[in-house]
């Protein structure tokens, strides 16, 4: 936004705020930056924003402003595409920021080298909501072909939560077979089979699962798992992670071309770096995400059940093949959902 | 004679029905709403009610309106005098096409204003390399809420100035009045209350306006969040009795602007009376 029409915004809006309200607003920060972040993310940056806000000023003598949109990771993509000026995005899905290099040339196509851990502060991996005792008795992917088990999670056509369990069930067969594919189609359409319900995102397969009481067994991330399990009663529900599991990245990048626009470079780096100080790890640790830094994971090692964590590029070869192979019309995914 | 369903069973059980419906599809909802958001006392009410995002929202919902209304008015009067007042090629087309934001779907209107007005746009390729940001900013959702509410004033005035005629302005004509002076002495006059009716129906749904706007917001907080997409996403961060409170303001506005229309009709009723 131009500096006139913040000016003329702020005025009008004033005015218009003062007649409804009899008060004024009165902050202004010196700079401002624009997160463009996943859905789920809301109250994680509430919480990191200020802490960041505070650093700053210590470190440089200027008070900042974090204005955070927040909506399906694919959604923000397309909005910075379309001129949305977010300064920095912090998404759940590799492949939402490769469009951003792809389609719109905002960043360069190297982005992932740019920040450490392939630009990902923080990760996950798919767990299972289980109800109280475990009563299916599932431990592993392989007890999601059973035959009286009944799943809950989201079309992986339409959501990132969804594509990560497919994903996951598909690699960790892999791993246990030996890469015998055809044992692993075998399983996937089994699995695939006991679906219950394919709802379209992750807050409708939760609320399937624990409002509607629909499935043995909600499979999301794992921190959306302990987050649910926290929400709706954590006497009812048991959260299962897998022996054999994927990674899920959370990547950050700052959006070039918008930075350089709003002149806010030092402030988007510093502001992405940051989540990788022990401080954010902390609050990351503590809304159940995990983290790279040593301490902090032996200091939440409780919370995060050992698991060996495969990535997408080893198990797959690259995002773009996955896609390809697995997702598009008339790929894997559609073969195998044909009975 | 007796008329089939006339006897007092019909009527009553006709009656109960209607009462019936009623509450339930109009009175529980609307109370519903005003329960939900007081569900848990006066005190988180009253927080979410002042807290900061709730006044952005408020304050952009009213800057949307404030802009709104007059700019359709303008373009509502100018619409309606040309299509009733003068005859050219074209006039017939003209008046389909005042309709067309009533029938085009929001979400549509928003998405033809992205393509065109976006960063990879028409327009908004060339805005861009001037600096000029539309979408995900507040000039692109008054923009779309003045093409969604664009009919309403002239839709008003058509059949009014059209039934009206044009004789008292000829008159005014043959005495030498001159352009605004036959505007403001003869047409304003004729047609006020139908203005102000349009201009409530404007402003009602320049307030309420959901789907256009969700699609060029870009939804940031603070900046770009109206009321009603306020109450979406404080319902989405599972804030029930936030998104309720933003939901009673909003029911809240719509109640007043029904008491002002009641008002009106009840006052121009009486003056036809007695006229």
């Amino acid at each position: 936004m131009s500096v006139r029409s913040t000016l003329l915004r702020r005025v009008v809006a004033t005015a218009a705020l003062s007649m409804a309200l009899g008060s004024t607003p009165a902050f202004s920060a010196d700079r401002e930056l624009l997160n463009a972040s996943y859905d789920i993310a809301r109250e994680l940056f509430a919480e990191l924003n200020p802490q960041f806000i505070e650093q700053w000023q210590k470190e440089h003598n200027e008070s900042v402003e974090i204005k955070q949109t927040h909506a399906g990771s694919s959604t923000q993509a397309r909005a910075i595409l379309q001129g949305l000026r977010a300064d920095v995005v912090t998404f759940n899905q590799v492949t939402d920021v490769d469009v951003l290099a792809q389609k719109g040339q905002l960043i360069p196509a190297d982005w992932q080298s740019r920040l450490p851990n392939y630009s990902s502060p923080y990760y996950s991996t798919m767990a299972f909501l289980v109800r109280k005792g475990n009563p299916k008795n599932i431990h592993g992917w392989s007890d999601l072909a059973g035959d009286d088990v009944a799943l809950v999670f989201p079309n992986p056509k339409t959501s990132g939560n969804g594509r990560y369990t497919y994903l996951a069930a598909w690699a960790a067969s892999n791993h246990d077979n030996g890469d015998d594919e055809a044992a692993t189609r075998d399983y996937m359409k089994k699995m695939l089979g006991n679906v219950e319900v394919f709802d379209t995102g992750g807050r409708g397969a939760t609320t399937t699962f624990a409002e509607r009481g629909i499935g043995d067994v909600l499979i999301t991330f794992e921190s959306e798992a302990n987050n649910i399990r926290n929400q709706y009663g954590p006497d009812d529900y048991e959260v299962v992670v897998p022996p054999v599991d994927i990674m899920a990245e959370f990547p950050v990048t700052w959006v070039d071309k918008n930075v350089e626009r709003n002149g806010t470079e030092d402030l988007a780096k510093g502001y992405l770096e940051y989540l990788y100080s022990p401080e954010a790890q902390r609050t990351l640790a503590q809304y159940y995400y995990r983290v790279n830094d040593d301490e902090i994971s032996d200091e939440f090692a409780e919370r995060f059940p050992q698991t060996t964590l495969l990535r997408i590029e080893d198990a797959f070869g690259s995002w773009g093949n996955v896609m390809q192979t697995h997702f598009a019309s008339g790929g894997e995914l559609d073969q195998l959902q044909r009975r | 004679m007796k008329r089939i369903g006339d006897g007092a069973a019909t009527r009553i059980g006709l009656i109960a029905l209607a009462v019936i419906m009623t509450t339930l599809f109009l009175v529980i909802p609307l109370a519903g709403i005003f329960y939900q958001a007081l569900a848990e006392g006066m005190a988180p009410f009253w927080q979410n009610l002042t807290s900061t995002f709730t006044r952005e929202a408020i304050g952009l919902t009213l800057l949307i309106a404030l802009l709104t209304v007059p700019i359709n008015l303008v373009f509502g009067i100018f619409l309606a005098w040309l299509v009733t007042r003068f005859t050219f090629p074209g006039r017939r087309l003209l008046q389909t096409l005042i309709d067309i934001p009533f029938a085009v779907s929001p979400v549509v209107a928003g998405l033809l204003y992205l393509l065109l007005y976006g960063r990879t746009g028409w327009l908004g390729s060339i805005l861009s390399e001037q600096d000029v940001q539309l979408m995900f900013a507040w000039p692109g959702m008054v923009l779309v809420t003045v093409f969604v509410t664009c009919p309403f004033v002239a839709r008003e005035l058509i059949p009014l100035m059209q039934a009206q005629g044009s004789a008292e302005e000829e008159a005014g004509v043959t005495l030498g009045a001159g352009g605004w002076t036959l505007f403001r002495r003869i047409t304003l006059p004729n047609i006020r209350w139908a203005l102000v009716y349009g201009v409530i129906l404007t402003n009602a749904r320049a307030i309420g306006e959901f789907g256009a706007v969700s699609v060029v917001s870009g939804s940031i907080r603070g900046e770009t969040i109206n009321l009603p997409l306020q109450v979406e996403l404080l319902y989405q961060d599972y804030n029930t009795v936030g998104a309720f409170t933003s939901a009673a303001l909003l029911a809240a506005l719509a109640v007043v602007t029904l008491m002002i229309k009641a008002m009106l009709e009840w006052h121009t009723h009486r003056r036809e009376k007695t006229a």
